[in-house]
């Protein structure tokens, strides 16, 4: 958002578009990241219930989880955890999985080391 | 029709929180936020008491609600959705308006709730007003640096109930704010989490539906004051209910009712350890007051259960 003076200011610091806080990219917070892995998306859209930054893309209309978005996703990693298909990978492996196991559906991977 | 309760069929509507608020990676508030508004149908205006909820979605110029929002101060929450409930009233009498079915939401945090918003909160019930107050409990004054609050669980550490050599952690077990609503005998009265998120979508939705004052009381991890990962938000919630430390409930018109009982029921110090505010507690000098907080949970779990004529 560019700064505005004293006379652009509306009277009594309003402000006038609701929600605008999406201008605000919280997603430079982030030491983590969630990527995308092997295992398929079965698409419960829990990552989108759970999310306390909005930040699942969904195609409502086709009901398909389609990614992140990066720009708001402080990388807490709630998706992952409590990503059922995640749950299921751990179980087949028989062994506590790393956060960013390439074998996962939703990886947690460090900001500095993603691959692409 | 109200909208199903299907992830894939909520995810039709828009979202009534707006991402790029400043609260903390892994918060539960938000979460619960989003969870109630979305269960929710009819257009809402939400009146905020301060706390770690206010602050972070409404720092200048930026504001993260799509729906009336409105903050006052901190003990007032309770009081300013009653006003703005009997003024939608009346100008709706006069003619001036027209009905839309408004519905109104207080949120508070558990400062804002158990202590500081108590009278607000009783007198606006008690007067009868048709609105839902929701507190999300985590357990302490998260925004100002956790300070202890009456939700505070017994042995918790925060900075103003340090474990240290003197004092081991806070030594008063918590208010039970939920069953203090219940004595009120309002309408509705619930207690939820949002990893049971079907369970709070259908407690919104009975209590603003109740016709008169509701009040929910949902547990929020905080991972800042609780000390957890930020990603275990929603299993550390879960353990709490599987421990019998949050039950799930409702108090429909005076009648008691368990709405999730844990298929097995964990011992609370498996909830404890997860978290760092709880560590000191297992030294063995202080392995007494696991024993003693066990011995609180089990009794307040019992006389729940006869509550609901589950014994």
């Amino acid at each position: 958002m560019e700064p505005k003076g004293w006379k652009e200011i509306p009277i009594a610091g309003m402000i006038l578009e609701a929600g605008n806080s999406v201008e605000y990219r919280t997603g430079s917070w982030r030491a983590f990241r969630p990527v995308r892995g092997e295992a398929e998306c079965i698409h419960c859209f829990q990552c989108w219930l759970f999310c306390p930054d909005s930040s699942i893309l969904v195609d409502a209309e086709n009901e398909k989880m389609t990614g992140f978005d990066l720009e708001h996703c402080k990388g807490c990693g709630i998706c992952a955890a409590i990503c059922p298909v995640n749950e299921k990978v751990i179980k087949a492996a028989g062994e506590d999985l790393a956060r960013d196991d390439p074998r996962l559906c939703i990886r947690i991977v460090e900001e500095g080391k993603v691959e692409e | 029709m109200a909208t199903k309760l299907i992830p894939k069929e909520l995810a039709k509507k828009e979202d009534r929180l707006a991402p790029g608020h400043r609260m903390c990676a892994g918060c539960a508030a938000p979460i619960i936020v989003r969870q109630i508004l979305t269960a929710i149908d009819d257009p809402v205006v939400i009146t905020n008491a301060t706390g770690c909820l206010e602050v972070a979605t409404s720092i200048y110029p930026y504001s993260s609600w799509r729906v009336p929002w409105m903050h006052n101060a901190f003990e007032n929450s309770a009081s300013t959705a009653s006003g703005v409930e009997a003024a939608y009233r009346s100008l709706v009498r006069q003619g001036k308006i027209e009905e839309r079915n408004v519905r109104f939401i207080a949120f508070g945090g558990d400062g804002g709730t158990y202590d500081i918003g108590i009278q607000a909160l009783s007198g606006a019930v008690e007067r009868g007003h048709q609105f839902l107050y929701v507190c999300y409990d985590n357990g302490a004054y998260m925004n100002t640096g956790i300070q202890r609050s009456s939700a505070t669980p017994f042995g918790a550490a925060t900075t103003t109930s340090p474990a240290g050599k003197a004092v081991p952690g806070k030594q008063q077990f918590r208010k039970d704010l939920t069953a203090i609503m219940a004595a009120h005998n309002i309408p509705y009265v619930a207690q939820g989490a949002p990893s049971q998120w079907r369970d709070l979508m259908q407690k919104a939705r009975k209590a603003v539906n109740c016709g008169g004052a509701a009040f929910m009381n949902v547990l929020a991890s905080c991972n800042r004051g609780w000390r957890h990962k930020t990603e275990e938000t929603i299993e550390l919630t879960q353990l709490a209910v599987d421990t019998c430390y949050w039950p799930l409930y409702e108090v429909e018109n005076g009648a008691w009712r368990l709405t999730y009982r844990p298929k097995e029921r964990r011992p609370v110090e498996e909830w404890l350890k997860r978290q760092g505010r709880f560590r000191h507690l297992f030294r063995p000098e202080n392995r007494h007051l696991i024993d003693e907080l066990q011995a609180d949970i089990d009794r307040r779990w019992e006389s729940l259960l006869k509550l609901c004529g589950e014994a």
